[in-house]
C-alpha cells in the first residue's frame, strides 16, 4: 500500500470510524470520526480526507486528513459509532452513553443526548463511584444498544430518556463488543471466549444460544457479522486468533486462523465487499485478508511482504452438508481449496493499532503511537 | 565525586514561601513539595501554613502537545535502530546510520515548524512568546545534531568535510532564501537596496553561481563597472571546488586552488577592482581576508559561519583533526573579548574538537529535555563511538541517559507505552526498571489493564502479571463481579485468591439456593483444578446438573466422592448429605449398598466432629434442625440400604 497517509496527533487513539455515506449516493467516504483514550483530557473529533486540503497555506498536501472540530468527552473513549448522518455515539469508560450532534454549518460538535449511568457496578464498595467502563456499542436507528463490564445489556432509543431494557448480570464477566445479527437480536462476546446471541423479544436475562470456543477460555474482544451472510460472523481474540462462525449450527467456530501475535482489537468485514476482511492487533499490525474465490492462481498460499507469521486453518466442525450455494468463501474450510491472501497494510510496525475502519476504497486506522492512518486506495 | 558543572539554578516554585520550611520527597520524574512545622517548638497555630502538596516535574518538555509528535516519530526510529544492529558492516551500515541520523532530524525540523507556525497563530504574546523560545531550542538541537551527523556519523575526510559543513551553514541559516525572492522579484534587482548585501551572504556561503548571476545583472544594469564585474564573476567560476562525481585527488585540488588564490591576489594588488568597493570587499573576501570577514561580522551572524566561510577561501581542505584550530581561533576572532560564549557556543566547540562526551554533557546542562541526549548518545553508541566511557554509577552513559529519558515518560500520564521499549534496549538496568515502573500504571479500565498486562506477558514478568491479576480481581470481587474474579485468579494462576472466591460462589448459593454466572462455573475446564475449592465448586456444580438432567446414577457417585475424596470443605457436608436425601427417596434405587455404606460412614465421621454448641438460643435451635435432618437421612439409608441389598441379591441371584 504506497498511498498510506500517516499524521501525528498527540493523542492515543482508541477509534476510528467513517461516517455513513448517504444511502443511494455515489460519493466516497470523506469524514471520519476519531476518539482517544488514557490522556488527561480525551476528545472525540472529526477529521475530513476532502481535497480542501489543498488549499491550506500551512503545507496541507493532498490526501493529508485535517481536523474539522472537536469536543471534550469525560473519560476514556471505549467504542464509537455513527448513529447517522449527523450524530456520533460514544461509549465511556465512566459507564456514560453520549449522543453528539455535528452542526456542518459551523463545523461544532455539541451533546444531544446522554445517559450518564447506563453500566455501573452495584458491589459494596465500588471504589469509582459505582461506574463501570462501558465496552462496546452498536446502533441501527432508533435503537443503541450497550454493553459494559459489568455484564450489562442496555437498549436505549435515542429519543427516549431512559432504557428501553436492560438485562442485568447478562453475562457474569466482562462483555466486549456486541453487534447486531438480525433486527430484534444481537451478539456479544465477553472475555471467557463466550460467544452470546440476545433475543430482545424474550424476557428474562437468559440468552438464547451460547457459543464457545473449546478449552482455553480465550477472551474475544470484537466481533463483526457478514454484510449479506447473517449468519456468518467473524470474532477476534486475545491471542490473536481470528475465528469465523456460523452460527446456524454448532457450537464451536468452523475455523479458527492463527493471525496476529497478540489481542485482536477489531474485525471488520468490507461492507460492500465482504470477501475482504480486515483485522487490527495489539502487536501493531493491520491486515488485509482476501477471501475472494475470484483471485488467479498464486504462487504461494499467502504473501505477506515478508513478514514472518504462520498460517492455518483447521476444520473443526466437519459437517459439509450444507448447499453448495450457500457456503460463504469464510466457511470452506479445506485449507488446501481456500486462496486467502493477507497483507500488512502498515509500512512499519508500530505500538498497538487500536482501531480501523472501512469504507467503500478507504480504509482508516488509529493507534497508541498517537497516528492515524488513512488509505483511499484500499483495492488498487 | 566528579567536579561541578556550574552553578545550578535555582527554580522558584510560585506560590511555595521558601522562607518558611520545607519538606520533600523525589518520585522517578517529579518531586513533592509541601510546607511543614516539623520540629518546631512553638504551636504553628498562629502561622497558617499553605495548606497545598505542590507537584512538581523534572522534565517539562514531556508535556507539550507538539513535543508529543516528537516522542512519538523517533520512539519509531529508534525502535528501527535498534533492529539494524549487526548484521551490517562497513559502508551500509554507516549508510544506514547516516539515514537513521537524517530521520531523527526531519522529525525535529518537522516539529519546529509546526511549533513556528503556532507561535505565530498564538492569540497573547506570553504563550507566542514561550513557543518561540521553543522554537530555538528545536532550531539549536537540529544544529548540534547536524553538526555531530557531519563530524562523527558521516565522518567526513579532507575535503569533502568541507563541503557537508557549507551545506550545514545553509541549513540553517536561511534568511537569504526570502532575501533573494525579495531582491529577484523587484524591478530593477541591482538597484535594490539589498542587493550588495545579498550578494555578500551568497559569498560568504560559497554560493558562488548564484552570486555570479547577481553580479551579470548589476553589469548589465551599470556599463561602467561591467568590466570588473566580469572580472570577479570569472574568478567565481573558475574557483577550484570538490564536486562528488570528480576523480581528481586533493593535491591536484590544492594545486589548482593555490593558482587561483595566487590569481584573485593579484587582482587585488593590481588594484583592479579600485573604483568599486563592494567587489573590492567581495574580492577580499575570496581570498579568505579575516578582516575583510570580520566586517562583514552582521551578515556572518555567528561564529561558526565565520568559521565554515574563512575555511573555505583559506583551508578549503581542512583535515579534520585541525578543525579545532580554527574553531577556536574563530569563537575568539568573532568575539573579539566583547561577549562571552553561550552554552551552545561551547557545545560546537566540543563537537569541533571531538569530544563527544564533552558534547553531551554540555547538551544535558543547557537543554530542558532528556530526548535529545538519549537519542544521540544511543545513535553515537551505535556507530561505535562510546565503548571507552563508563560512569562510575549506574551502567554506561547511554544506558543511563536512555533510563532517564524513559522514566520521564512514565511520569506522563499516555506517554508510558513508548516508555517501555526504551527500557528493552537497557541491557543492564533496564529490566528492572521497567517492573518498577510498570506497577505504578493506573489501570483505569480492563482494557489498559490488558495493554499493561500484555507488556508484562511478553517479557514472562511473571510477578507483575500476578500483581496486576489480583489487583484486577481483588477489584471485580468489591463490585460484586464474582465470575470476573474468578476469571482473573485464574489468569494469575493464583490458587489462594481462587479458593477465596470460590467460598464467596459457596456462601451466595447457601445464602440463595441457586448458583450464580453459570456460564462461567460450568465452562471451567482445565482451570477447575487451579484449587481444591475451585474443583470442588466445579464438581458440586455438575453434581446439580446431573441432577437436573435426571442423570441419577452419575449424580449419586459424583456426590459420594466429593466427600469420600475430602475435597469438599467441612462446613459443606451437611448440605452434601442433606443434598443425598432426595437421592435416597428416589422410586429406583440409586445408590448401591456399598454407597450406602459409604455414606454411612461419612454422616458418622460428619456427627461426630461436629463442634458442641454451649451456649442455648437461636444456634441451638439451627442445630436441633439439623439434628432432626441427620435422624431422617439415618433413616433413608437404612431403608435405602436394604432396598438396595434385595436388588443387588435378586440380581446376582437371577
Amino acid at each position: 500500500m504506497e498511498d498510506i497517509y500517516a499524521k501525528f496527533v498527540s493523542q492515543k487513539i482508541s477509534k476510528t470510524r467513517w461516517r455513513p455515506v448517504p444511502p443511494g449516493s455515489l460519493q466516497t467516504a470523506d469524514t471520519f470520526a476519531v476518539g482517544s483514550w488514557d490522556n488527561e483530557e480525551n476528545y472525540v473529533s472529526l477529521w475530513s480526507i476532502g481535497d480542501f486540503g489543498n488549499l491550506d497555506s500551512d503545507g496541507g498536501f493532498e490526501g493529508d486528513h485535517q481536523l474539522l472540530c472537536d469536543i471534550r468527552h469525560h473519560g476514556d473513549v471505549m467504542d464509537l459509532q455513527f448513529f447517522d448522518q449527523e450524530r456520533i455515539v460514544a461509549a465511556s469508560s465512566t459507564g456514560c452513553v453520549t449522543v453528539f450532534l455535528h452542526h456542518p454549518n459551523n463545523q461544532t460538535l455539541s451533546v444531544s443526548q446522554q445517559w450518564t449511568a447506563a453500566h455501573y457496578h452495584t458491589g459494596p464498595g465500588s471504589p469509582s463511584c459505582g461506574s463501570a467502563p462501558c465496552t462496546g456499542i452498536v446502533c441501527s436507528n432508533p435503537e443503541i444498544v450497550t454493553v459494559g463490564e459489568d455484564g450489562r445489556i442496555n437498549l436505549f432509543r435515542v429519543d427516549h430518556k431512559e432504557a428501553v431494557r436492560t438485562i442485568d448480570n447478562a453475562d457474569s464477566s466482562t462483555l466486549h463488543a456486541v453487534t447486531f445479527l438480525r433486527t430484534p437480536e444481537i451478539l456479544t462476546v465477553n472475555s471467557i471466549g463466550q460467544l452470546k446471541i440476545w433475543d430482545f423479544r424474550k424476557q428474562g436475562n437468559e440468552p438464547s444460544q451460547i457459543l464457545s470456543l473449546t478449552g482455553d477460555r480465550v477472551p474475544l474482544h470484537c466481533v463483526d457479522r457478514h454484510p449479506n451472510q447473517q449468519h456468518v460472523v467473524a470474532t477476534g481474540g486475545q491471542d490473536g486468533m481470528l475465528s469465523i462462525w456460523d452460527v446456524r449450527q454448532g457450537t464451536m467456530p468452523v475455523s479458527l486462523l492463527k493471525a496476529h501475535e497478540a489481542e485482536m482489537w477489531e474485525v471488520h468485514f468490507h461492507p460492500s465487499n465482504p470477501d475482504h476482511l480486515f483485522t487490527c492487533s495489539e502487536d501493531g499490525s493491520l491486515w488485509h485478508w482476501d477471501a475472494s474465490t475470484d483471485v488467479p492462481e498464486k504462487s504461494s498460499l499467502f504473501n505477506q511482504g515478508g513478514r514472518n507469521s504462520s498460517f492455518l486453518s483447521h476444520s473443526i466442525s466437519s459437517q459439509t452438508n450444507v448447499h453448495q450455494s450457500l457456503i460463504s468463501s469464510w466457511l470452506s474450510t479445506d485449507p488446501a481449496k481456500d486462496r486467502i491472501e493477507i497483507t500488512s497494510l502498515l509500512p512499519s510496525r508500530t505500538l498497538s493499532v487500536n482501531s480501523l475502519d472501512v469504507l467503500g476504497p478507504c480504509l482508516v486506522c488509529g493507534t497508541d503511537s498517537e497516528a492515524i492512518y488513512v488509505t483511499r486506495q484500499l483495492f488498487s | 565525586m566528579e567536579e561541578l558543572d556550574g552553578e545550578p539554578t535555582v527554580t522558584l516554585i510560585p506560590g511555595v514561601n521558601s522562607k518558611k520550611q520545607m519538606c520533600f520527597d523525589w518520585g522517578p520524574g517529579e518531586m513533592l513539595v509541601c510546607e511543614t512545622s516539623f520540629n518546631k517548638k512553638e504551636k504553628s497555630e498562629t502561622e497558617p501554613g499553605c495548606p497545598f502538596i505542590y507537584i512538581i516535574r523534572k522534565d517539562i518538555d514531556v508535556y507539550s502537545q507538539i513535543l508529543r509528535k516528537l516522542f512519538n516519530e523517533s520512539h519509531g526510529i529508534f525502535v528501527g535502530l535498534q533492529r539494524i544492529e549487526e548484521e551490517l558492516t562497513g559502508k551500509s551500515r554507516k549508510a544506514q546510520l547516516v539515514r537513521v541520523s537524517k530521520n531523527y532530524r526531519s522529525v525535529i525540523r518537522a516539529c519546529m515548524e509546526e511549533m513556528h507556525q503556532v507561535a505565530i497563530a498564538a492569540k497573547d504574546p506570553a504563550s507566542g512568546l514561550q513557543f518561540s523560545s521553543q522554537v530555538s531550542i528545536l532550531s539549536a538541537m537540529e544544529l548540534i545534531w547536524n553538526l555531530c551527523e557531519i563530524l562523527f556519523i558521516e565522518v567526513a575526510p579532507a575535503g569533502p568535510l568541507l563541503l557537508h559543513l557549507l551545506d550545514w551553514v545553509r541549513l540553517h541559516v536561511c534568511e537569504v532564501d526570502s532575501l533573494l525572492a525579495d531582491v529577484l522579484g523587484s524591478e530593477n534587482p541591482s538597484k535594490h537596496e539589498s542587493f550588495w548585501k545579498l550578494v555578500t551572504i551568497l559569498v560568504l556561503q560559497g554560493r558562488l553561481d548564484e552570486a555570479r548571476q547577481m553580479l551579470s545583472k548589476e553589469a548589465d544594469a551599470s556599463p561602467a563597472s561591467a568590466g570588473m564585474c566580469r572580472i570577479l564573476g570569472d574568478l567565481m567560476r573558475t574557483m577550484p571546488v570538490l564536486s562528488p562525481g570528480n576523480t581528481q585527488t586533493l593535491t591536484e585540488l590544492e594545486l589548482k586552488w593555490q593558482h587561483w588564490h595566487e590569481e584573485c591576489e593579484r587582482h587585488l594588488q593590481d588594484s583592479t577592482f579600485a573604483a568599486s568597493p563592494h567587489l573590492e570587499s567581495l574580492c577580499k573576501i575570496m581570498l579568505g581576508d579575516e578582516a575583510a570577514l570580520l566586517e562583514q561580522k552582521e551578515l556572518l551572524n555567528n561564529w561558526y559561519h565565520f568559521l565554515v566561510t574563512r575555511l573555505l577561501y583559506s583551508h578549503p581542505t581542512v583535515k579534520p583533526i585541525d578543525l579545532h584550530l580554527y574553531a577556536q581561533s574563530s569563537l575568539d576572532l568573532f568575539l573579539g573579548g566583547e561577549s562571552s560564549p553561550e552554552p551552545l557556543d561551547n557545545i560546537l566547540l566540543a563537537a569541533f574538537e571531538f569530544d563527544i562526551h564533552q558534547v553531551i554533557k554540555e547538551c544535558s546542562i543547557a537543554l530542558s529535555n532528556w530526548w535529545f541526549v538519549a537519542h544521540l548518545t544511543d545513535l553515537l553508541d551505535h556507530c561505535k563511538l562510546l565503548q571507552s566511557h563508563n560512569l562510575y554509577f549506574g551502567s554506561n552513559m547511554r544506558e543511563f541517559l536512555l533510563l532517564e529519558y524513559a522514566s520521564g515518560l512514565f511520569a506522563h500520564h499516555s506517554l508510558w507505552q513508548l516508555g517501555v521499549d526504551y527500557f528493552d534496549y537497557c541491557p543492564e538496568l533496564g529490566r528492572v526498571s521497567l517492573e518498577l515502573h510498570i506497577e505504578r500504571i493506573p489501570l483505569s479500565t480492563e482494557q489498559k489493564a490488558l495493554k499493561v498486562l500484555r507488556i508484562c506477558e511478553q517479557r514472562q514478568m511473571t510477578e507483575q502479571v500476578r500483581s496486576i491479576c489480583k489487583i484486577l480481581a481483588m477489584k471485580a470481587v468489591r463490585n460484586n463481579r464474582l465470575g470476573s474474579a474468578l476469571s482473573w485468579s485464574i489468569r494469575a494462576k493464583d490458587a489462594a485468591f481462587a479458593t477465596l472466591v470460590s467460598d464467596r460462589f459457596l456462601k451466595d448459593y447457601c445464602e440463595r439456593g441457586s448458583f450464580s454466572d453459570l456460564d462461567l462455573i460450568d465452562n471451567l475446564g482445565p482451570a477447575m483444578m487451579l484449587s481444591d475449592r475451585l474443583t470442588f465448586l466445579g464438581k458440586y456444580r455438575e453434581f446439580h446438573r446431573f441432577y437436573g438432567e435426571k442423570r441419577l446414577t452419575d449424580a449419586a457417585s459424583l456426590l459420594l466422592s466429593l466427600m469420600t475424596s475430602q475435597i469438599a470443605p467441612r462446613s459443606f457436608w451437611v448440605i452434601l448429605l442433606i443434598d443425598a436425601l432426595p437421592l435416597l427417596e428416589e422410586k429406583e434405587v440409586v445408590f448401591s449398598a456399598e454407597q450406602t455404606y459409604e455414606l454411612m460412614r461419612c454422616l458418622e465421621d460428619f456427627a461426630s466432629r461436629r463442634p458442641v454448641w454451649r451456649e442455648p438460643g437461636v444456634q441451638r435451635l439451627q442445630e436441633d434442625v439439623e439434628n432432626t435432618k441427620l435422624e431422617m437421612l439415618r433413616l433413608a439409608l437404612a431403608r435405602n440400604l436394604g432396598r438396595a441389598i434385595i436388588k443387588e441379591g435378586s440380581l446376582e441371584g437371577s
